[in-house]
């Protein structure tokens, strides 16, 4: 099937497509959705950085991708205990980790998408870090006092996972032929899922104004700087921007993140009634 | 983890000038710490490379066992628990293989022989984890032992090695207790849960059991190392050890120990054990384990699918130093 060429959007345009609509309403509202972003985001790439375990280029490499992949599991404890408490249906972490299907988890595409190769983990490394940092800083300023808390000590993590994802990005894609193209191709692989990160939608808007949330279009151009100024150090080009792919924060993701969760819930799915 | 003393015997060079042979028999005697820079006997050396070098490879294959259940840990908590028992793990095997590189030998060429087949590690890892409560078990059982055969080694007589063990040890004791929090849970669990509880310890006790190597008998290296210090007790003092202290952890789980014949002994003031199957023992060193294969495929297979990340690692490295001296 040949794809449809990708469309330059005017500035400002969002995607409005049937796919990108609102999935299903949930309940428990805009904060409890919000944490739910929040916290799924971390535990998805928490687990697909723990698929490496024991598989890494080096020990070394071994060794930083669990230390990550540890720190976002962590925060994804946070925000999801936190979330159930908001809720206020008796639901944990583990609760909403292991006991939700698809179209309830909230992260965006970005995490849920294969490892690939080490570029390709690296790239997707960086896009989300380096986001994620910018968000954490403007979260430590939250109006809700737990969310502050939360993004005040994950921003220390977070600042080590972007450092050694770029220093990652600029060592293969100065390093040989091979690694440099591995590096582009993964990077071109990522790009897509950037601007879902950006996406302003009525729930982000909602709490950006309250100051619980953050204005995340507004730490779009301090991105694109930090990102550029990895890619000019590691030779690499800038993909193409193409029409968004939209939908994760809405519950609506690719195909890979069904078969994460058959993994990731295969226990507690199984035995409902044990605990571990 | 762990390292056992798996093979070849030792032979104390007659060629070693004796002055010097002495010298060193006297300081290790006299519980002196011996350091890279020191003299020592050829087949000193050759021996704890050997050892420290099973024991990194040890800790490295040892991440695979347990990374298998990563993506698939029960609760939030077991997921980060385990991310980081494995993330120490890694970081066991890099100090030891750095503790190994003193001896003269790269890491480069341990993990060669690694992947050769030529470099053992412990026998324990050849083994499948099948349920959850394997990654308890292993915890509780395997990591025991492991403690048991690397408390003595705080005290082995070449300084770089004893010093990673004071870390190694403080960590593995840990490990042994998270993995003993997972039994217990298990154990007082639902029906499922303990048939799992059961069928792991009747599975990891006997390769448990191995971990400290053959009889003393049939251990040719072990009167050597015990002389110098590389080695402070025997495989089957080391053994009896572990039995006795782990009969009460099964007791106070609820779980019988897969041995007909294991019964307190008054007299001796420990437990009487039926016999290790040292069959299963060799024919797993050679590499006939069930998953060995497995094991080593996937080292060889992260090695190979990672070189061209190295070569880009040390290509970028080169070109940063060339672009340094030419500024």
């Amino acid at each position: 099937m040949a794809s449809l060429p990708p469309i330059d959007l005017p500035p400002g345009a969002t995607g409005a497509g049937a796919f990108d609509a609102q999935a299903a309403e949930t309940d428990g509202g805009v904060l409890f959705d919000h944490l739910l972003r929040l916290g799924d985001d971390s535990l998805i790439l928490g687990q697909r950085l723990g698929e490496w375990t024991g598989h890494a280029p080096s020990v070394e490499v071994d060794l930083s991708l669990a230390n990550i992949a540890l720190d976002l599991i962590g925060q994804a404890t946070h925000f999801l205990n936190y979330a159930g408490e908001i809720e206020g249906k008796g639901r944990d972490g583990d609760a909403l980790a292991f006991h939700r299907d698809v179209l309830d988890f909230r992260n965006c595409w970005l995490v849920e998408q294969p490892n690939g190769d080490f570029a390709q983990t690296m790239a997707r490394q960086l896009l989300f870090s380096t986001w994620q940092k910018s968000l954490f800083e403007a979260l430590k300023g939250s109006a809700d006092r737990t969310i502050s808390a939360v993004a005040e000590k994950a921003v220390k993590e977070v600042s080590y996972h972007q450092e050694l994802a770029a220093e990652w990005v600029i060592r293969l894609g100065d390093g040989t032929d091979e690694s440099r193209r591995r590096m582009q191709d993964g990077l071109d692989w990522m790009w897509r899922f950037v601007p879902e990160l950006f996406d302003m939608d009525e729930a982000t808007a909602f709490l950006a104004a309250r100051g619980i949330g953050a204005d995340v279009a507004a730490l779009r151009a301090d991105y694109d700087r930090r990102i550029d100024a990895v890619l000019a150090e590691a030779t690499l080009d800038r993909p193409r921007d193409q029409r968004p792919i939209l939908g994760g924060r809405r519950g609506h993701h690719s195909e890979h993140l069904g078969h994460l969760l058959c993994t990731m819930q295969f226990l507690p799915r199984t035995y409902p009634d044990a605990t571990w | 983890m762990y390292t056992t003393e798996l093979s070849k015997t030792t032979n104390v060079a007659s060629t070693e000038d004796p002055d010097k042979l002495a010298a060193f028999e006297a300081r290790v005697a006299a519980d002196e710490f011996i350091e890279p820079k020191d003299w020592m006997p050829e087949a000193y050396r050759r021996t704890l490379t050997r050892q420290i070098s099973q024991h990194a490879h040890s800790e490295i294959v040892g991440m695979l066992p347990e990374g298998n259940w990563i993506t698939r840990a029960p609760s939030l908590r077991r997921k980060a628990i385990l991310l980081a028992k494995v993330q120490d793990e890694a970081g066991h095997g890099l100090y030891l293989y750095s503790a190994a590189e003193t001896l003269g030998t790269s890491r480069e060429q341990m993990i060669e022989a690694l992947h050769s087949g030529k470099a053992k590690y412990s026998t324990i890892f050849n083994y499948p984890t099948l349920t959850w409560a394997d990654i308890g078990a292993i915890g509780w059982l395997v990591d025991g032992a492991a403690i048991m055969n690397q408390v003595p080694l705080q005290r082995t007589s070449y300084g770089p090695y004893a010093r990673a063990m004071v870390r190694v040890c403080k960590e593995e004791s840990f490990h042994q207790r998270q993995g003993y929090e997972i039994m217990m849970a298990m154990c007082a669990g639902t029906a499922d849960q303990k048939r799992m509880a059961q069928d792991a310890l009747n599975r990891w006790w006997w390769p448990s059991l191995m971990m400290f190597g053959p009889p003393d008998a049939d251990s040719p290296n072990t009167a050597q190392s015990m002389r110098w210090r590389i080695k402070r007790e025997t495989n089957d003092e080391l053994r009896q050890k572990f039995v006795d202290i782990t009969v009460p952890q099964a007791a106070a789980l609820g779980l019988s120990i897969p041995d007909p014949a294991l019964r307190w002994n008054e007299a001796k003031g420990g437990h009487d054990y039926g016999d290790v199957d040292w069959e299963e023992f060799y024919a797993v060193v050679r590499g006939e384990g069930p998953v060995a294969k497995e094991r080593i495929k996937a080292r060889r297979d992260a090695w190979e699918e990672g070189a061209w990340v190295r070569d880009a690692a040390a290509a970028y490295a080169a070109k940063r130093n060339r672009k340094a001296e030419a500024a």
